[in-house]
């Protein structure tokens, strides 16, 4: 077997304890404070981003399962936090930000997009509003320090930019059954929506939000409490049929229901309205980096957009960088694709000529030389049975 | 993780049976519990010429895709039917009902060359 046409994502799952997969020199993983929790749970470990992550403990299935039918766990603490504060705070992130901040009530979140200024996506990233003048950031893990410095060179006077990634230990409690567990730490926030509440005398911001499609919260809490409120959740959760997930699970159920991954599905070359995301970018807002690019695109017209599709019959899955064809001509390339527990089938994200892009629209993708057939579908490609 | 005594195994992790001149073939316990969750499996087509180090059949996990190896120089004989409907007998049965194909060996001394269970143990650090 072969470790090299393994993807990037999992590089190192064979390799892991033993020796590593060749690549260029990186400098070592960083470690969340639960790696020992991990290792106790006998969580298989790989390199994303930079860190060193259980990809999954069971099996990617039984964890995928796990958080579509009851409740699952994900260490995200490898994701990052800034704060922002000042009486210019609100108006300094809606000149760098895409959605518009003053839409946001106290305790209210919204998804948003930091672009260069070619309307390139830096990151996606949600950003709450704490006080008045208060604002809490958390994004992408391996954008941390790219998203810190990008902020930083653009300063405002009045305003506190700090970014706080090594002191927050983050969870994500996900699934039907999450509201059961999480209401034992208190009176729960409503969808987007960040709380404080306490486990014993650890402070801990609650989000109800999300990486999965089904209800849940993101925790984030300071790292010194990280084993305690991990092992709580896992307590509380024993008797809703809880599991610790990986970034496998994690990956499966964000791809049914569509949302894009930093890095796969956006890039510094693609802008939010190619992404289909062009709902979370107010360009009615006087300005903000990437403003003026977008509104060219708009008037020129998207080449390509980024579209769902599910493969018909038996097929290999989808997988990034998958050439994707109509007659023969190549229209597109996949970012995402694997297999999907829910829907037992094969489902991608592709970036596609517009032509191609109406939902019914027959394509063929490209494995190893062969073609197999795809539809393009709408989002979500999963939807909760009623 | 299983390792049978009566197998010979490839550092890649794949084994073999030998039965008269044909060596059947499948991936080890410890190959599948690393990959997990396997949902395709691509073989060769009966009559193929394969030999060690070529890459001939291709086994996917809902994460990744993997190349499979041919542990002896020979000719494909036959391919497990039963792994197109139910790819995930290479999970549950590798030794057995999770074989993946079937090999005529064009020179037994082919099997020198292979770990037997002890040495693979080894390798794979159990």
């Amino acid at each position: 077997m072969n470790t090299d046409t393994l993807s990037a994502f999992i590089r190192g799952v064979l390799a892991y304890g033993r020796s590593i997969v060749s690549e260029a020199p990186s400098p070592p993983l960083k470690q969340t404070p639960l790696l020992e929790e991990h290792l106790k749970l006998g969580a298989k470990m790989v390199s994303f981003g930079g860190w060193n992550m259980p990809v999954f403990y069971s099996s990617i299935l039984d964890e995928h399962q796990a958080v579509r039918n009851n409740v699952g766990v994900f260490d995200i603490s490898h994701m990052g936090e800034f704060e922002v504060s000042g009486p210019l705070a609100s108006s300094w992130l809606n000149s760098l930000l895409t959605n518009n901040i003053e839409k946001l009530a106290i305790g209210e979140g919204q998804y948003t997009f930091l672009l260069n200024d070619a309307g390139g996506v830096i990151d996606d990233l949600i950003v709450y509003r704490r006080a008045e003048t208060s604002f809490f950031m958390v994004v992408n893990a391996a954008k941390v320090e790219e998203n810190f410095r990008w902020m930083q060179r653009r300063i405002a006077s009045d305003v506190s930019l700090v970014n706080r990634s090594a002191q927050y230990a983050a969870l994500a409690v996900q699934g039907p059954k999450s509201a059961d567990l999480m209401s034992h730490f208190g009176e729960l926030p409503s969808h987007n929506h960040l709380v404080e509440l306490r486990f014993e005398e650890v402070p801990l911001f609650v989000a109800r939000t999300g990486y999965t499609g089904e209800d849940g919260c993101e925790i984030f809490y300071p790292v010194t409490a990280a084993a305690r409120v991990w092992n709580q959740v896992l307590e509380l959760g024993k008797s809703l049929g809880i599991r610790p997930c990986g970034l496998g699970a994690r990956d499966t159920l964000r791809m049914e229901v569509c949302y894009p991954l930093n890095g796969s599905d956006l890039s510094a070359d693609r802008t939010p309205l190619e992404a289909g995301l062009g709902f979370f970018v107010d360009l009615a807002k006087p300005d903000f980096v990437g403003r003026d690019a977008l509104l060219l695109q708009k008037q020129e017209g998207l080449k390509q957009r980024l579209v769902p599709i599910k493969t018909s019959g038996k097929t290999p899955p989808p997988r990034a960088h998958y050439g994707v064809f109509v007659d023969g001509l190549q229209i597109g390339e996949l970012t995402s694709g694997t297999q999907s527990p829910s829907l037992n089938t094969g489902i991608g994200l592709a970036y596609l000529d517009l032509a191609y892009t109406k939902p019914g629209q027959i394509v063929e993708f490209d494995v190893r030389g062969r073609k197999f057939p795809a539809t393009v579908e709408k989002k979500p490609l999963y939807k909760k049975p009623c | 993780m299983l390792v049978p005594d009566d197998l010979k195994y490839a550092e890649t992790h794949e084994w073999v049976r030998v039965e008269g001149d044909t060596g059947t073939v499948g991936i080890t316990d410890h190959a599948q519990a690393e990959l997990t969750d396997i949902v395709y499996v691509e073989l060769p087509k009966v009559g193929t010429s394969v030999a060690p180090k070529q890459a001939i059949a291709v086994v996917e996990s809902v994460k990744a895709a993997s190349d499979i190896y041919s542990p002896v120089n020979g000719e494909i004989t036959e391919t497990n039917p039963a792994l197109e409907g139910n790819p995930s007998l290479v999970n549950t049965d590798p030794y057995g009902a999770g074989w993946l194909f079937k090999v005529k060996l064009s020179d037994p001394k082919d099997l020198d060359a292979l770990k037997d269970a002890a040495a693979y143990k080894t390798q794979i650090g159990g």
